[in-house]
């Protein structure tokens, strides 16, 4: 190393200057990220396990008449218990598979509705006309006196 | 102090003496807007900011009664409504006027499209401005929840599910908008933050600089007009912005003040019925007016197309819409001389057509 004083822009400045331009970058830089991560990290919702429901009971639900359905609670989601016109039970979650919204049961036609965006589901789930993409979720159902149970297939 | 002077002028020097009020004046003097046959259009931006200064009263007012939270949001708008001496009015007018809002911002982003005033140097002029449309209807959109009914959940529903179609980030935005997996009073919640403190912020900043390049470039004339005076039908005329122009402004928001007032009183806004997360969506549900164009459009779109969901290839031409009209001054580069341009008005014809018709639709099917 040379031990004579520099003067002016000598060598040894530049990459003295450019070291500190540097450090003066990155450590804005790390303040920036240190700033914004906790902010970023607390706006993002905290994790809620999934609800633990695997099987929810609908008391009375055999007073349900046939060509009809009713939606009930199944943990924190919409679920709809349909009683078809022959007089069997079918349960499915109700949140269309579309955009999200709740369907229900289209009497006129015996089948399943969205009224958002006009989808249109069968009494197996099935999504038979309008935009939603799959069909609904299946649920199983089990009688059990007057009661209906409804539980994940 | 000088015997005889009045009160005002006295003031009005010792304020002069400190901040050269002088020198404002003389500017605000000298200030003029071009005057030509297609100076109408002119007047839809000041009416925007007018209806934006009514949204901030109002709206403070509205938040001294309005408690955001599932269990009291729907009975605390309807204690406004029915107990709160003019809360009727207040809400009806911060309603209304939000939509009339939106209806001066779309009048005046399209009249500055077809006018070419995004045309050099006003681009950051239509950028700024582009900002402001987006965050007006982030702002309609986030208000919309806020009365806590039945009609706005499900809007809200759709609507935040429709971000988790964003290739990659889409279930994290989702949950950022909604804070957790579904619309619940923790979206409420965090609606009416962005509603009362985000968005305002955001707009004031962007509204400013929006404002200053206004004041800094002066207003766009439009091609054929500039054309014609350089053809010589000679120069074109200005008009003193004090007192001319800005009477015409004033005029124009008397104007805005009786059509809302009419509005409020005759039609008072609808609370609808109280959101109920374990009800189906009612028959006949649509979102506000200014989005029935894209809610229809996803109604029309079939499931699938070419093997990919139809909803998400509706986005994204809507996603692609909007980018183009933000950077359309760098895509229209050279209006003044080239026949390109022509394509660009037809694109603008086309986007309105289809708006009009498909909202049109919308409220008939």
């Amino acid at each position: 190393m040379n031990s004579q004083p520099t003067q002016g822009t000598s060598p040894i400045e530049t990459p003295r200057r450019s070291f500190l331009s540097f450090l003066l970058s990155t450590s804005i830089g790390a303040s920036i990220v240190a700033i914004f991560y906790p902010v970023l990290k607390y706006l993002t919702p905290p994790k809620t396990g999934e609800p633990a429901t695997a099987s929810v009971v609908i008391a009375k639900g055999n007073e349900l008449k046939s060509n009809s359905g009713q939606i009930f609670k199944f943990g924190s989601k919409p679920g709809i218990l349909v009683r078809t016109p022959d007089g069997e039970f079918r349960a499915f979650s109700a949140i269309c598979t579309h955009l999200e919204c709740t369907v229900q049961y289209k009497k006129e036609t015996s089948q399943i509705w969205c009224a958002c965006h006009n989808g249109i589901y069968d009494l197996s789930g099935r999504n038979v006309s309008g935009p939603p993409p799959r069909p609904l979720e299946t649920f199983k159902v089990n009688l059990r006196g007057e009661d209906v149970v409804v539980s994940k297939g | 102090m000088a015997r005889g002077k009045g009160l005002s002028t006295t003031l009005y020097e010792w304020i002069d003496e400190r901040v050269q009020l002088e020198s404002l004046i003389h500017f605000l003097s000298k200030k003029a807007v071009p005057q030509h046959r297609h100076s109408v259009w002119y007047y839809f931006g000041g009416m925007t900011l007018f209806l934006f200064f009514v949204q901030v009263g109002t709206g403070i007012l509205l938040t001294m009664y309005y408690r955001p939270s599932a269990e009291e949001a729907y009975e605390s708008v309807q204690f406004i409504m029915t107990e709160v001496r003019f809360g009727w009015l207040i809400r009806s007018i911060h309603s209304w006027s939000a939509n009339l809002m939106i209806a001066t911002m779309f009048i005046h982003l399209f009249s500055v499209y077809f006018l070419k005033a995004y045309r050099k140097p006003r681009e950051l002029t239509w950028v700024t401005g582009f900002g402001l449309f987006a965050l007006v209807l982030a702002f309609g959109f986030s208000g919309y929840l806020l009365p806590w009914n039945e009609l706005s959940f499900f809007a809200t529903k759709v609507g935040t599910e429709i971000a988790g179609i964003v290739p990659f980030v889409g279930r994290f935005l989702v949950r950022l908008l909604r804070g957790g997996d579904d619309v619940t009073g923790a979206t409420l919640s965090r609606f009416y933050g962005f509603h009362i403190a985000i968005l305002p912020g955001m707009v004031t900043l962007i509204l400013t600089i929006h404002v200053l390049l206004v004041q800094r470039l002066g207003m766009s004339v439009p091609i054929k007009v500039e054309k014609e005076g350089e053809a010589g039908h000679g120069p074109v005329k200005d008009v003193p912005f004090f007192p001319n122009f800005f009477l015409h402004d004033l005029l124009g928001w008397y104007v805005v003040i009786a059509v809302l007032a009419a509005l409020a009183a005759l039609m008072p806004w609808e609370l609808g019925k109280k959101a109920d997360l374990f009800a189906p969506a009612p028959a006949g549900i649509r979102p506000e007016w200014y989005f029935v164009y894209m809610f229809q459009t996803l109604k029309f779109i079939p499931a699938k197309i070419l093997g990919m969901d139809g909803e998400v290839l509706g986005i994204l031409a809507f996603g692609l819409g909007g980018l183009f009209l933000l950077l359309v001054p760098f895509l229209d580069r050279d209006p003044a001389h080239h026949r390109r341009t022509r394509l660009f008005s037809g694109i603008g014809v086309f986007i309105v057509v289809y708006i009009i018709v498909l909202t049109i639709v919308g409220y008939r099917v």
